[in-house]
């Protein structure tokens, strides 16, 4: 058909009917394609379902206040619990949210509220997307080569301190992205006002800009700890493992993502059920997080 | 009765110095803490090549193509690692992408009602938060079990082939690939989803006012407007894949003999620091670094080229 020439109506109205014609290898394909579509979806969401239920039949049915309480038994020997390792997580988050999110946000503020559009901005979050990928064994041989092997601490090597140092390294990008992103939302009238009525750039950011973005800050501060609490290749040689109570900061310590893996590949039963049962209270912990970021970030916007 | 106060009290209001200290100071605070996430990524590329120097010196780049570990003689190569690092990554993106793009495109494109929709998303999100080790674990008692009847089959029907030329037995490269597709999964699906959900309505509405079906949108209209975004996407997931360490380490059987075979098992860089850096000592610890930067340039490549790839073929329409 030749584009000069107009069509006739016959043309328009051969094969005219408009019902929909399952039969046409267009409607076909697209059946086709929807059904690969759903199939690939529930594919996607399969192995969660999977891996929760064995964690929480696996490790749900040893919850007890012994689990919670007690510390692991010796190769071989049965009974005892994930006490430390429990507490040891909850350290080594803290320590690393303490360091990640004074120097994140503080790092976001920067970038969001003085930075001009020069090098140094380019540079500093071209740097955090690449610090958000480098490998988290990387960091933990970072801080080995840092802070294990030059023995700073007080002569110690392996300690909760390098763990948390590890931790806080990864968890850095997140906080820095979530802390500039949330700030460039807030609406430049607000700060035009803050600084209309003669407060200074210090009290504008602290008091108008900063509470206006909590809830996106928030939300990513609170994934990043959920993801510090999981990471394991970072501490396996820095925080290290202990099977003792908690001995200070700067004494090895007992994380449940390290006893983790280490109780996964011994060939004790006792120690493969604590694994289970030390996965069973981090998954519970992560997902809790999660949910807790999404509800934090859902009730502002309502 | 009072008078106005003069204009002066108004105009003549001076900072107090240390109102001006305090923004000064705050303001050179923030500049060290930004300045910080250089200051750390320059450190640890320092640290590592510092740490890699001997190995360097002493192996060369022979240390890249050699399969070697041998404590014993000093003798170091990292072929398996970095052969192992390069096939567990990219065969488990062959295996994740289409099933990721398809779930983002099945989550996006009206195909179901937006509660659905988003439960689905919310279900696939969470599946990225379960810690690496948990999987690792699933994966050595529940997964590699449940997998060895077909990986077996693939052996018996396949084992011409180098590939799958060995029996499986436990952990090995291909349950270690299947792991790595659970951990990538929700990175291309969240991005995909992002960049479908970015292409304006308009794009759709033509296609649909000129007659087109679903699918013909989606594979003509849509998915070309949102190429770039699902590309770094998938850049990005491959830097993370050939990153992942705990449940690689765990399911990947760590030999130290080299084997094309996918049902054998094998190593990968970041399950060798995993194992070795804690127990090593003398120049296994350089050569250890050394494969560490490897890995490090291997996942920095690819993650400047997902940057780049996202600026560069930034939406076209």
């Amino acid at each position: 058909m030749s584009y000069l020439t107009p069509p006739t109506t016959s043309q328009f109205t051969q094969r005219l009917t408009l019902h929909y014609d399952p039969a046409l290898k267009r409607n076909r394909f697209n059946q086709i394609a929807n059904a690969i579509a759903a199939f690939f979806a529930a594919l996607a969401v399969v192995p969660l379902f999977l891996v929760l239920i064995y964690v929480l039949i696996q490790g749900g049915r040893l919850l007890s206040l012994r689990l919670l309480t007690e510390l692991p038994p010796a190769p071989g020997l049965e009974g005892g619990g994930i006490g430390n390792a429990i507490l040891g997580t909850i350290v080594v988050t803290l320590i690393a949210s303490l360091i990640a999110i004074p120097v994140g946000v503080g790092g976001g503020v920067y970038l969001s509220e003085y930075a001009q559009d020069g090098w140094f901005s380019k540079f500093v979050r071209f740097g955090n997307d690449v610090l958000a990928g480098v490998p988290s064994i990387i960091c933990g041989v970072f801080i080995y080569s840092l802070i294990v092997t030059t023995r700073i601490f007080f002569d110690q090597s392996f300690s909760a301190m390098a763990g948390g140092i590890a931790l806080s390294v990864l968890m850095l990008p997140t906080v820095i992205k979530t802390t500039y992103e949330g700030l460039l939302l807030v609406p430049q009238e607000m700060r035009m006002g803050a600084y209309g009525v003669g407060a200074s750039r210090f009290v504008t950011i602290t008091q108008i800009t900063l509470p206006a973005a909590f809830t996106p800050i928030a939300t990513g501060v609170v994934l990043g700890i959920a993801r510090a609490a999981g990471e394991t290749a970072p501490l396996i040689f820095t925080a290290l493992f202990s099977p003792f109570w908690p001995e200070g900061l700067f004494n090895p310590i007992a994380t449940m993502s390290v006893l983790i893996f280490n109780f996964a590949i011994m060939p004790y039963e006792a120690q493969n059920e604590l694994a289970w049962a030390a996965s069973f209270v981090l998954v519970i912990m992560i997902l809790g997080a999660n949910l807790l970021a999404r509800w934090i970030s859902n009730a502002s916007r309502s | 009765m009072r008078s106005a106060p003069p204009i002066d009290a108004f105009t003549l209001r001076r900072r107090p110095p240390q109102e001006k200290l305090v923004d000064i100071g705050f303001r050179q605070l923030t500049l060290v803490l930004a300045a910080s996430v250089g200051i750390v990524l320059l450190a640890i590329f320092l640290t590592v090549f510092s740490g890699a120097r001997e190995a360097m010196a002493t192996f060369g780049l022979k240390f890249l193509t050699t399969s070697a570990w041998d404590p014993v003689n000093e003798e170091y190569g990292a072929l398996i690692a970095i052969y192992g690092t390069l096939v567990t990554a990219i065969l488990s993106l062959l295996i994740a992408v289409p099933i990721g793009l398809g779930t983002a495109i099945f989550i996006t494109e009206d195909l179901l009602p937006r509660r659905l929709r988003d439960l689905i998303g919310l279900l696939v999100e969470l599946l990225a938060a379960i810690p690496s080790v948990v999987l690792g674990l699933w994966a050595i008692f529940v997964m590699e079990p449940a997998i060895r009847p077909f990986l077996s089959l693939l052996h018996t029907t396949l084992g011409w082939t180098p590939f799958f030329a060995t029996e499986p037995q436990g952990p090995g490269t291909a349950p270690a690939i299947l792991i790595l597709v659970v951990m990538v999964l929700p990175i291309i699906t969240a991005i995909s989803r992002d960049a479908l959900n970015q292409v304006p309505i308009e794009l759709r509405q033509g296609a649909y006012g000129v007659g087109t079906t679903r699918w013909g949108a989606i594979f003509n209209v849509i998915l070309p407007a949102a190429v770039s975004s699902i590309m770094g996407g998938v850049m990005l997931s491959l830097g993370r894949a050939m990153g992942e360490t705990m449940a690689v380490t765990m399911i990947i059987g760590n030999s130290l003999n080299f084997s094309v075979s996918l049902l054998a098992p094998g190593n990968t860089i970041s399950s060798m620091l995993a194992n070795q850096f804690g127990e090593a000592d003398g120049i296994q610890v350089s050569a250890l670094m050394y494969a560490a930067v490897v890995l490090m340039i291997l996942t920095f490549v690819v993650n400047v080229l997902a940057q780049w790839t996202v600026r560069r073929l930034s939406l076209r329409y």
